[in-house]
């Protein structure tokens, strides 16, 4: 599983640090997602698809 | 004349109003005329207070499609804009949730810090106390009480007071102005005047925190208004907006979510009886797109065609997105009316979706949780003083609950 954010899209809510802190993480001063591990273990799959699925600016994209 | 793409002609006279009521002795359901057109198609036109004509998109996926689509707006300005309320333009009332980017970013992300997951995980020992300090009042005062004066209103006025560095000793004002703004039937001069009113406050309160800044989301506006980018007025109306925002909706949730669960026993029980944070996180997230307290729907306005599910709908059409209908659409969430506090309902749309999601989400959803996760384990008896019938719902307001919840134990 390969993931990609997109900074510019992001809207800081968080989502998807809320669904996968192994992969996700919000910077300090403005919350824009950080991408911790682009191509995480199967056993995040779940997770990471839901964090994918509940981002409300689609910046989050997941390649299987 | 029927137009095989837009079914529902211009001219129809069976148009219905909107916002529409909801049934009698259903304060929970959305308004049954809003179900009928989510089970008779994709799109129906509704009639607004100043006769337009909107499209109602009825359900879950469309609706989430056209508010993460960039070419429907949300500039409140731009004709065609199916607005809920006269507002005159350029008044202080035009904050940035009805901006569009680059704009809108660029003002959202100078109030996203504190929003972070982190930064509301720290202050959730706060909330925590200030939770269990109001339980620890309700139970030592008299009953019945009534539970949004004495724990729903406080709890999240408290916070986001906190949050923004406003003092809490003037939350007579500021909820009085607040309650006026969100009031459907305020006039636009009741309502303008109110806006007037918190706005002075935030611009003396700004004014203070650029000469003694705290540690506070109003003083780091204020920084930015001493760097050039942002102007005092700008700041202030974002203040204006948070303070309301803060603690209009959660106190809400709080109320009504209570008395939903007061009439569910079995799932009120889920609650009192697990202290597990996944659950109860998963708890919220029903309760959330249970309850919808937002009634009044998203509006945006189509900046080109764009169809959708079959049929067009015009550059200049404006758009609601009820989340109370997409958060029932059985497509989305099996057994829609059912409250089931253990199902995943985490894609619910009660924050709404795209770029204006709500921005204080996660601070509403870790205080709902450690409310929910409290209230009914700290007073197990908790029960309507008055049957059903008597509590007065918020039907003529942009934000529903109830005005109040009298509570015995
Ligand atoms: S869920 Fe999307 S919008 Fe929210 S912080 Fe993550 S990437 Fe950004």
């Amino acid at each position: 599983m390969k993931v990609t954010i997109d900074q510019d899209k992001c809207v800081a809510s968080g989502q998807c640090v809320t669904a996968a802190a192994e992969v996700f993480d919000q910077r300090d001063e403005d919350g824009i997602v950080v991408l911790l591990n682009a191509n995480p273990p199967v056993e995040l799959a779940a997770d990471v698809r839901q964090a994918a699925v509940v981002c409300p600016a689609l910046a989050i994209t997941v390649d299987e | 004349m029927t137009d095989v793409l837009n079914p529902v002609g211009e001219n129809s006279t069976d148009v219905p109003e909107y916002p529409m009521a909801r049934a009698a002795g259903c304060p929970f359901d959305p308004p049954p005329e809003l179900r009928t057109k989510q089970e008779a198609g994709p799109l129906a036109k509704v009639r607004l207070w100043d006769g337009s004509m909107p499209w109602l998109v009825t359900r879950y996926a469309d609706q989430r499609a056209l508010l993460a689509d960039p070419r429907v707006s949300a500039d409140i300005t731009r004709p065609g804009y199916p607005s809920s309320a006269p507002i005159r333009p350029g008044s202080s009332s035009i904050s940035f949730i009805l901006m569009d980017d680059p704009e809108h970013a660029r003002l959202r992300r100078m109030v996203t810090a504190p929003f972070t997951i982190k930064r509301v995980e720290a202050m959730r020992p706060t909330v925590q106390k200030i939770v269990d300090d109001l339980i620890d009042d309700v139970l030592a005062g008299p009953k019945p009480v009534d539970l949004v004066e004495a724990f729903a209103l406080p709890v999240p006025s408290l916070v986001i007071c906190q949050l923004l560095g406003v003092p809490y000793s003037d939350h007579d004002f500021f909820q009085e102005n607040s309650k006026t703004i969100i009031k459907r039937d305020a006039s636009p001069d009741d309502r303008t005047a109110a806006l007037s009113r918190l706005a002075a406050y935030l611009d003396d309160l700004v004014g203070a925190k650029l000469e003694n800044p705290g540690d506070d989301l109003l003083s780091r506006l204020a920084e930015r208004v001493t760097a050039g980018k942002l102007s005092r007025q700008a700041a202030a109306q974002m203040g204006v907006l948070l303070l309301i925002a803060g603690h209009e909706t959660t106190a809400n949730m709080i109320a009504l979510g209570t008395l939903a669960l007061l009439e569910n026993p079995d799932q009120l029980a889920v609650l009192r009886e697990s202290d597990d944070p996944k659950l109860i996180a998963g708890a919220v997230e029903e309760l959330l797109r249970y309850l919808h307290i937002t009634h009044n729907g998203r509006r945006r306005v189509a900046l080109e065609d764009i169809e959708i599910a079959g049929h067009v709908i015009r550059a200049g059409d404006g758009l609601i997105m009820p989340n109370d209908i997409g958060n029932r659409d059985p497509e989305a969430f099996p057994e829609p009316d059912r409250l089931d506090l253990t199902r995943d309902a985490r894609h619910h749309v009660a924050f709404g979706f795209g770029v204006h999601q709500c921005l204080g989400q996660p601070l509403a959803r870790m205080e709902l949780q450690v409310v929910y996760g409290k209230l009914y384990r700290r007073i197990p008896t908790l029960r309507l003083a008055e049957d059903l019938s008597q509590i007065p719902f918020k039907h003529d307001g942009s934000v529903y609950g109830v005005y109040r919840l009298p509570v015995t134990w």
